[in-house]
């Protein structure tokens, strides 16, 4: 207990002087880092907790990037209540596509399917609605200020980064130490005998949904007022998705480090596979990340972190 | 009173007739047993009683409410509530987090919850596994972890799908001695059951279904010199060896 609170306590101090330290390069990859751990976070609760894989999360992402961009162009209202509306809107359609999806009770593939579905018909919606800048996508003036969700400064954009994962996991944390979240665990372990058990699988499914694309959708206005730019084809790609999942994943989906473990792991994997083979051949870097990354699911099945966990019990002596 | 009645259920799977024109009655505080060869219609007619299907015709009440067209979690927070043949554990949950998903049916905070999960993990004997991988264990642990699990919800009435396949004659007979225990604490209990021993021991009285249809109803003793049951299910010379 002692020990893991000085890890705790060790890291979140590495966290806050980490981006003082490092060069302008690396503020930047762990800006991504914190910021894919938040989305992993975010999908974690659908994907990993309640076992409904989505591969279509980026539809959420947009739904956030584009509401809080239209409103703050045209409206002016600031980001910091615009990633609100847009968190809703992105709720709203999950319910949606939720009901579609778990009223008639698709499960394993097909849900994966209809979820992959909806991001490409909100792509194509995207691609030709004048409003969202059509295929060029939206610009974002730079007009440095706080308050409109635009900051001088790697640093300060990290600290927001991070301030989102806090928030992220500390609602996946609550949810573990919940009824709701003993519900979607055993939602994703046999649906039918938690449906015996008394459990509302169709309820809870739906309200996963919700808060997950509900924060999904924050992190798209973060990717928003970061980037300053959005274009249909990038951010509601397949593989904007599968970005989206792949750390919880890779991480270990259903456990609340998971999310944050993987992301730190791809993105290291994927910064040393550039620099070290982008020498070689264009593009045997992305090869080379392929490889490890299917080493990676081939060998720890259920992700990194409960793997370590295991050996780590293991090593103390105790028996799993 | 009659707790549960069923008026003329019937369910067809294409042209198969798997429950045909089913009536009966289970009276509250009763222990009723529903026996019959392979195939009859048994686990059927469960799925029927807990909303995992629904009848294409008759009725089914419970409590004098009629559960057409409420799904099995409502079935089940109405106060009835089955167990699996082929279990069904949380895999990558402990013995006592599967226990506390049916516990959380009866009180939404956790730690109480944790309180009634451990009472019924004493009860069912299963507390000095509560740790346990639900995938870990064996196949009576697996048994009972069922009817822990139903257990937890708190039912007034358990719909036992043959809790004691699989057992061993010493298992067994705890296991009879656990769902007497269960039933004298006031839970009505329907079991469908193919160890005869079991059967006898428990049952006040039986239903016998026999391709879908029900051929007989009465006292344990009445149901075996049966012919038609012993045509069916038991096979001549049950009688003489009970006897």
């Amino acid at each position: 207990m002692i020990q893991r609170l000085a890890l705790g306590i060790g890291a979140g101090g590495a966290l806050i002087v980490l981006p003082f330290l490092v060069s302008s390069v690396w503020q930047n990859l762990l800006i991504t880092t914190l910021y894919f751990a938040f989305l992993g976070q975010a999908w974690n609760i659908l994907g990993g907790y309640a076992g409904q894989l989505s591969l279509g999360h980026a539809a959420f992402f947009a739904i956030g990037a584009y509401t809080s961009v239209v409103l703050h162009t045209h409206l002016g209202i600031s980001p910091w209540l615009g990633m609100f509306a847009g968190a809703l809107l992105a709720a709203l359609v999950s319910q949606a596509i939720g009901y579609l999806g778990f009223r008639f009770g698709l499960r394993g593939f097909y849900f994966i399917l209809l979820t992959l579905a909806a991001a490409e018909i909100l792509r194509l919606i995207a691609l030709h609605l004048p409003l969202l800048g059509g295929y060029t996508g939206l610009f974002i003036n730079f007009t440095p200020n706080p308050w409109q969700f635009q900051f001088k400064g790697k640093v300060s954009y990290y600290f927001v980064a991070l301030g989102f994962l806090v928030v992220a996991s500390a609602v996946v944390w609550l949810i573990e130490r919940s009824k709701f979240g003993a519900y979607l665990v055993a939602i994703r372990e046999d649906e039918d005998a938690a449906e015996a058990l008394g459990v509302d699988t169709f309820r809870y499914k739906m309200l996963a949904y919700a808060v997950s694309a509900a924060l999904t959708a924050l992190g798209g206005t973060f990717y928003a007022y970061y980037q300053f730019y959005l274009q249909p084809n990038t951010i509601l790609n397949i593989h904007h998705s599968v970005d989206i999942m792949i750390r919880p994943i890779v991480g270990g989906s259903g456990t609340i480090l998971g999310p944050i473990l993987g992301s730190f792991l791809l993105e290291l994997l994927g910064e040393f596979s550039r620099t070290v083979f982008a020498a070689g051949a264009a593009g045997l870097y992305v090869v080379i990340y392929g490889i490890l990354l299917i080493l990676v699911v081939l060998f720890l099945p259920h992700g990194v972190y409960p793997t370590l966990l295991a050996w780590l019990r293991r090593a103390a002596g105790g028996h799993a | 009173m009659s707790l549960v009645t069923v008026d003329g259920a019937h369910k067809a799977f294409g042209g198969l007739m798997a429950v045909r024109d089913v009536s009966f009655r289970l009276a509250e505080g009763e222990l009723l047993a529903l026996i019959g060869p392979n195939g009859a219609g048994k686990t059927t007619l469960f799925h029927l009683l807990s909303g995992f299907l629904a009848p294409d015709a008759g009725t089914i009440r419970f409590g004098g409410e009629s559960l057409a067209g409420l799904r099995p979690h409502a079935i089940c927070q109405r106060g009835m509530v089955r167990t699996f043949q082929i279990t069904r554990p949380f895999h990558r949950l402990t013995v006592l987090e599967n226990v506390l998903v049916g516990a959380l049916e009866r009180v939404a905070h956790r730690r109480m919850a944790v309180a009634i999960a451990e009472e019924v993990l004493t009860l069912t004997e299963l507390a000095d596994r509560a740790d346990h991988m639900g995938h870990s264990l064996t196949l009576p642990d697996r048994k009972r972890l069922e009817l822990a699990r139903a257990l937890a919800t708190g039912p007034k009435v358990l719909l036992l799908d043959e809790v004691m396949a699989g057992l061993n004659p010493t298992e067994t007979t705890r296991l009879i001695e656990l769902i007497r225990t269960i039933h004298g604490r006031g839970v009505t209990i329907l079991l469908i059951e193919h160890v005869m021993k079991a059967v006898m021991a428990l049952a006040q009285r039986i239903l016998v279904l026999n391709y879908g249809e029900l051929i007989a109803e009465g006292t344990p003793g009445a149901v075996v010199q049966n012919p038609k049951v012993i045509e069916a299910y038991l096979g001549e010379g049950y009688a003489d060896l009970e006897a």
